[in-house]
């Protein structure tokens, strides 16, 4: 090698060690999200607050589009690299533990019947065996949407408070043309939005059903209940004819667009509804069932610890985890994100509570229940193609039901076995 | 050691020093993660955990798998409807279009356009078409003259032609182009030739055209087959809400391939429908060279 080769690389070589050695007096973790907006802007107010709060302590954001999301974790987590703390969706909590991807929560920062005694209850799937193993800062629930200018328009003055009023509330909300084609629908529907939870979790539960045994395990909305509920979620298209599956292409936009009356979604949706101009909607909690029984759907994402922190990184760690399952955390993502504090203390205050917007969804925590999926999209997948036998090829409901059911068991079963 | 060698001997170590460069990247881009797959098509992943060892396994389940043999249904439908219907309407544009002298190059880019447009836009436009009353064009425009509307998107039977359809419309540009450089490529003296000769349109077309037109026709078939078996950004873009077409009705095989892997998680069986596809597009190539270079 000529001579001024070699000094070109030997500086080259110096730089590098000069950058990579440069010491640092405070421990710096890792923490990475899926990307979304409001999410993102949360979380950096949080960082900025936690970062205030313990000087040695410096937290770095990363954050990746959902689609990637799962793929850049499972490769970065067991090279090394990655994450101290984790954002994962509850659902995916057995997987990651099987993978050795995240590790317990420890007992004395995080008391098992503390977190029992604060949080919403739902929040137990978190617990396996002595620990807990990830928290939620925030959770979701679903509520019925509705539109005030076409209430007002159609003279109705409150939202249905049962199936049987939805009905005829969405009736009076439904306007066709000449030839009879839906030009505006009194209710969105389909499975491919928040639907099928509505019906697992809502409509099996309200004609009397229990749509899964066993801790989920078992499938059991194949019984009359459960019939009666699909064939009561297809009747609103085929027998009243207050809407249509597909109508606008997605339930969503239809009623962003003023074109449906009254939509059931998550209360994620509240940010863009806020978004979107001329737009006046409600919130009003999900109608009760013939007997009066009310029901919702929760879920959640949630924070873990994984297993690449170890030492100065984990106690930094831990201490961030503390932070975002505060109180004040959980105010701040109400207030940033729309998502409703995962601590009654938090979410049943006063003013949360009575909240136009988010009472009916805070209201709807108290008797929610959180489907623990093994495959969210394909079980998903399995109540869209279940309508679409029914309203497409007129499968009898009861057989079409029956055929579902059976294709989720053999799911779950391959999933748990 | 080097000194010692031969010039011709130099030149083979300096060809394989400047070949090497793409030879290892084909290597470690193409040839490692194709073996791998083939590799994982025997396994079982997650891609959380630890791959475990699962034999066939992976191919008997989709060997009993009633989607997947409606999946592969439809991935031919694709290709025996696409493929002829692509390859007749293109040459006939370029024919009409290589005799026309009048706005010739404007109606060229016009053709060409769509090629240049990405999938995804162009998909999520058809798809806002396709929709019912009050937003679809297509049925809006039906119901204007008192017609019945078409559920295009909505149907186990129209779903597929719906889809294909600008899927078709997408490609035709691009072999319009090849077409017409084939077209001009033939010597003009045959065709005074036949002129001279007193020899009608028809059989020009027929024992001249079309004849030396094979190799460009050899090479669209195989480029537009593979295409078609391949087709994935069309379908997904118009059937998000619910991937595959109702009911699996549009679902073509690498739609199946990326929920396996990416919604499922399920990279061993994943892999096993790569390999099926890839064998899938080695025998179409191999046999449509094989029939239409021949003879």
């Amino acid at each position: 090698m000529s001579a001024w080769k070699f000094k070109v690389l030997s500086v080259v070589l110096s730089g590098g060690l000069l950058v990579g050695g440069s010491a640092r007096s405070e421990v710096e973790i890792e923490y990475w999200q899926y990307f979304f907006d409001a999410r993102v802007t949360a979380m950096e107010q949080l960082i900025g607050e936690f970062e205030a709060e313990n000087p040695g302590i410096k937290v770095s954001m990363t954050h990746f589009p959902y689609a990637d999301y799962r793929t850049k974790v499972a490769a970065a987590i067991p090279a090394g690299e990655g994450p101290d703390v984790v954002q994962l969706f509850y659902g995916w909590l057995n997987d990651y533990v099987a993978a050795d991807l995240i590790q317990p929560l420890p007992n004395d920062a995080f008391p098992p019947g503390q977190i029992e005694a604060e949080f919403f209850p739902m929040v137990s799937a978190m617990r396996e065996g002595d620990n807990y193993w990830a928290l939620p800062t925030a959770v979701r629930s679903l509520a019925l949407f509705y539109n005030t200018a076409l209430f007002a328009e159609a003279g109705i003055d409150a939202p249905p408070q049962t199936l049987d009023e939805l009905i005829e509330t969405a009736r009076a909300l439904t306007k066709t043309d000449a030839a009879g084609n839906l030009t505006q629908v009194g209710i969105t529907a389909g499975m491919n939005a928040q639907d099928h939870h509505w019906f697992r979790e809502v409509l099996v539960r309200q004609f009397g059903g229990e749509p899964y045994l066993d801790d989920y395990t078992t499938v059991n909305y194949n019984s009359e209940a459960g019939v009666a509920a699909a064939e009561f979620y297809v009747g609103l298209a085929n027998d009243h004819k207050v809407t249509a599956f597909g109508f606008m292409d997605e339930p969503q936009a239809a009623f962003k667009a003023g074109r449906a009356g009254m939509h059931i979604d998550g209360s994620f949706r509240i940010g863009s509804l806020n978004k979107t101009r001329g737009l006046k909607w409600g919130v009003a909690e999900l109608p009760a069932g013939p007997n009066g029984t009310q029901s919702n759907y929760s879920s959640y994402w949630v924070n873990a610890i994984t297993t690449k922190a170890e030492g100065e990184k984990y106690d930094a760690a831990v201490k961030f985890m503390q932070f975002v399952t505060s109180d004040n955390a959980m105010q701040v993502w109400l207030d940033v994100v729309g998502e409703l504090p995962a601590k009654p203390s938090v979410g049943l205050t006063e003013a949360n509570a009575n909240d136009a917007v988010f009472g009916p969804f805070i209201r709807g925590l108290a008797y929610a229940n959180t489907t623990k999926f093994a495959n969210e999209s394909a079980q998903r997948q399995i109540l869209i193609d279940m309508v679409q036998r029914i309203d497409l090829e007129g499968q009898p409901a009861a057989e079409s039901v029956a055929v579902a059911a059976e294709a989720e068991q053999k799911l779950l079963d391959e999933y748990y076995n | 050691m080097y000194r010692n060698l031969t010039i011709q001997q130099k030149k083979i170590v300096w060809a394989w020093a400047f070949l090497a460069l793409p030879v290892i990247f084909y290597l470690v881009i193409r040839f490692y993660p194709t073996a791998n797959a083939m590799l994982i098509s025997f396994q079982s992943w997650n891609l959380l955990g630890d791959r475990t060892w699962a034999g066939i396994e992976n191919y008997a389940r989709l060997w009993n798998d009633p989607v997947f043999w409606q999946v592969f249904r439809n991935t031919f439908v694709y290709l025996i409807i696409g493929t002829p219907v692509s390859l007749v309407l293109a040459f006939v544009i370029a024919y009409h279009l290589d005799k026309l002298a009048f706005m010739h190059g404007f109606l060229r880019v016009l053709y060409f356009l769509p090629f240049m447009t990405t999938a995804v836009a162009m998909a999520w436009v058809w798809r806002w078409f396709y929709q019912p009353i009050p937003i679809g064009f297509f049925n809006n425009t039906l119901g204007s003259f008192g017609l019945p509307q078409i559920e295009f998107l909505r149907s186990t039977t129209l779903a597929l032609p719906a889809i294909l359809a600008p899927a078709v419309w997408a490609g035709l540009g691009f072999q319009v182009i090849i077409f017409m450089a084939g077209l001009r490529a033939i010597p003009r003296s045959y065709y005074e030739a036949a002129r001279i000769d007193g020899v009608s349109d028809w059989t020009v077309l027929w024992e001249i055209t079309l004849p030396l037109l094979r190799p460009t026709i050899v090479f669209i078939v195989v480029f537009s087959s593979i295409g078609f078996l391949r087709i994935f950004d069309h379908v997904f873009n118009m059937t998000t809400g619910d991937p595959g077409g109702p009911l699996n009705s549009t679902k073509p095989l690498v739609l199946m391939i990326y929920q396996t892997a990416f919604a499922d998680f399920n990279m061993g069986y994943a892999a096993a429908q790569t390999v099926v596809l890839f064998l899938v597009l080695l025998g179409v190539s191999l046999l449509q060279l094989r029939i239409l270079q021949d003879r």
